[in-house]
């Protein structure tokens, strides 16, 4: 018996399209403890948020879903939208990146909190919904609940929303919290109050989370275990010092020597060249072979599985994983910049015409 | 030249603000408000919005500096009323001899060579109907530069920039965000500017493409020898790539030094909650920090708190000061002057602390 709560296996998201089928999400598999947190990297386009809709079934119906998602046992893939809807909220609640958008802007967020509550509680009566509604809205910090328990999504500004959105995901103490994004559209000082509102709600419903972002500092300070996606596939998944002391796939080990760090004084970052895949008709191999400055032969051809590299769950897609023991990522990217010779060169060139000469 | 010729000396430095050689640009006591309307028919004045209120600072030759602060701070105001694109409402601008804020538009174009701005949205900022080759060719044009041999000129711009020449024909939407922002970095650059503006120049940039156009830049500034005013939240960007560092919030500096020194030992409760609140991508050290939390949201501009506008969110204030010496943040603006702590700080009771 295990005591994963969510179990997702080989899941694959298909969207068609007139240019052809993108392949948003191609193999993905996490387990996820009871209580745990797991946190998901990768760069815009990389699947991270398709795979989250995918596992609460809110992709559109266009989309060709395949794979596994247990939730406690229970396969979710296939299940009918009234099954599912019983389970989203109470089993699996989620957060996601505008609280603009993901709140109503017609009701105000006491009734938003209360029906969700009054969804998964038949008999609770409206009064004590209400009651709990401005419970939770102190829970998640908003000051003077009971005052503002009548106030609309707009007369809020963007923390408070989030907060309130937090509230709802844990009015109905589920099992897991996946958080999409949480905190991108806030500032850094509100970004912090809105991790800390997230690390209670988690403390008091002991939920597992699963937090998507792309942001590598949020995932360094709270989250267990790290999945890297890339194109459309988990590429690294390890322990959070794992992944961020001894990468073992190429790009992760690019992202960390890209990010420019606050703690220490860095001569030179050393960026990634080139961009993300195009998810429609993916050629074959490594997806990030084109950008890998590791790149041989046998990556234009077979695309690497995830394999154990290193600590017994610390897997990494790589066919030369191997390589990177003990590697800075200033040894194996190149710290590009300008163009040397070009820059010389227009340093050097005067002006084409003389500057005291006025157009106007 | 149509600019007149007061070409007057450079002002007094700024005391304690640090920086070396000459001053190329220097802001003293900037205001921008913007008027808010009533709604209705007769739209009357009702209040202002306070943008920027009395920002001072020098931009020298050959440096970088750092303007940093969350939305609403102002920051993207002070770049665009320095650029002229927005009239100051108070203050001066002073950039070689010439007041900026006292030009005519025909009397600031021929300057515009010299001052440039790379816009935050490389989707936004370049013309969806033009050519790569046109966009970057553009200012030439404008300003009678665009002769023979121009042709090849800008071919040179797009690879200083790192894009290939041959795909000068393209268009801005054939290009990932990371080139679009080169495209509009090689733009700036087709003049040959003293002073370039860059406003969050890599915000909307993934992080492996960001540290590229970093790069880019920072080479740039050091070979050419060019002034950035780089604007930007990003703290950890600003530790990159700025030389000094000043810190808005709602419109006034607070604090300004050296980013070394800012980053080590902030001395404003700010700018430390700022420093704390970054997350650093180390596991250990981010769950061993020291943490200075700041609760709330920044107050509307419309009607800043009076004396000190942090005072509303600071931590200081609402935990460690007696009532006598709460009395001076709420009556009295503290003034951006050296404190002890060796860089100027607008706060009552500026200490430095160490946080990371």
């Amino acid at each position: 018996m295990t005591s994963a709560v969510l179990e997702v296996e080989d899941l694959s998201v298909e969207f068609g399209t007139e240019d052809g089928t993108v392949r948003a999400v191609r193999g993905v598999g996490y387990r996820l403890d009871r209580g745990e947190s797991l946190g998901i990297v990768g760069e815009s386009g990389s699947g991270k948020s398709v795979t989250a809709l995918a596992v609460m079934g809110l992709l559109p119906t266009g989309a060709k879903v395949r794979g596994s998602v247990r939730f406690e046992g229970t396969e979710l893939l296939g299940l009918s939208d009234a099954r599912l809807s019983d389970l989203r909220g109470s089993g699996i609640a989620m957060i996601f990146q505008d609280p603009m958008t993901s709140l109503n802007p017609v009701y105000n967020v006491g009734y938003q909190i209360s029906e969700t509550l009054l969804r998964h509680n038949p008999d609770m009566k409206q009064r004590d919904a209400r009651k709990r509604a401005v419970e939770l809205l102190g829970t998640v910090g908003i000051p003077s609940p009971e005052r503002r328990v009548d106030s609309y999504p707009h007369e809020m500004s963007g923390g408070m929303r989030q907060r309130v959105v937090i509230a709802i995901a844990m009015a109905n103490d589920p099992d897991v919290i996946i958080a999409d994004e949480p905190t991108t559209a806030l500032d850094v000082t509100v970004q912090a109050q809105i991790l800390e509102a997230l690390e209670t709600a988690r403390a008091e419903t002991g939920a597992a989370l699963v937090l998507i972002t792309h942001d590598l500092g949020v995932v360094a300070g709270h989250t267990d275990r790290v999945a890297v996606m890339y194109a459309g596939r988990i590429v690294e998944t390890g322990s959070v010092e794992d992944i961020f002391y001894t990468p073992r796939m190429p790009y992760t080990l690019g992202l960390l020597g890209s990010l420019p760090r606050l703690d220490r004084e860095e001569a030179r970052l050393t960026p990634i060249t080139g961009s993300p895949p195009s998810l429609l008709n993916l050629p074959p191999g490594c997806p990030f072979s084109p950008r890998c400055p590791m790149r041989r032969d046998v990556c234009d051809t077979d695309e690497p599985a995830l394999r154990r590299a290193g600590g017994d769950l610390h897997l990494s897609a790589c066919h030369f994983a191997d390589e990177l023991v003990d590697t800075g990522a200033d040894q194996v990217f190149d710290a590009v910049g300008a163009d040397t010779e070009a820059l010389a060169r227009f340093a050097d060139a005067a002006p084409a015409t003389n500057p005291e000469e006025d157009p106007v | 030249m149509t600019a007149p010729a007061q070409a007057a000396s450079p002002l007094p430095p700024l005391p304690g603000h640090g920086g070396t050689g000459e001053p190329v640009l220097q802001v003293r006591d900037l205001v921008k408000h913007f008027p808010v309307m009533s709604k209705g028919i007769v739209r009357r004045r009702v209040g202002d919005v306070h943008a920027v209120c009395g920002v001072s600072f020098d931009l020298y030759e050959n440096e970088t500096l750092g303007l940093v602060g969350e939305s609403g701070s102002g920051k993207t105001t002070i770049s665009r009323t320095v650029l002229g694109l927005e009239r100051a409402t108070a203050g001066r601008v002073r950039y070689q001899g010439h007041e900026l804020t006292e030009l005519s538009r025909r009397q600031m174009r021929p300057l515009r060579r010299e001052l440039q701005i790379v816009f935050q949205d490389p989707y936004a900022s370049l013309d969806p109907r033009m050519t790569v080759h046109e966009i970057v060719a553009e200012p030439l044009r404008i300003h009678g530069r665009y002769g023979s041999g121009a042709g090849a000129e800008v071919s040179e711009l797009l690879r200083l920039v790192g894009l290939n020449p041959e795909h000068g024909n393209r268009f801005a939407h054939e290009f990932s965000g990371g080139q679009r922002q080169r495209i509009g970095i090689a733009r700036a650059l087709a003049l040959r500017p003293k002073v370039v503006i860059l406003d969050e120049p890599v915000s909307a940039l993934d992080v492996s493409i960001q540290a590229g156009v970093l790069n880019l830049l920072m080479d740039l500034q050091s070979e050419l020898s060019l002034s950035f005013l780089f604007v930007a939240h990003d703290l950890s960007v600003m530790r990159h790539v700025a030389g000094r560092v000043a810190v808005m919030y709602l419109g006034r500096l607070v604090e300004i030094a050296p980013a070394r020194q800012l980053f080590a030992r902030p001395a404003h409760p700010y700018t430390q909650a700022l420093v704390s609140a970054i997350p650093l991508p180390d596991p250990r050290k981010e769950r061993a920090r020291k943490r200075i939390t700041i609760q709330g949201d920044v107050p509307s501009p419309v009607r800043p708190p009076s004396g000190c506008r942090f005072r509303t969110r600071c931590p200081k204030f609402a935990n460690q000061l007696t009532d006598s010496e709460r009395t001076s943040c709420v009556e009295e603006v503290p003034a951006l002057v050296d404190r002890g702590g060796g860089n100027p700080v607008a706060c009552h009771y500026a200490e430095s602390v160490e946080l990371l």
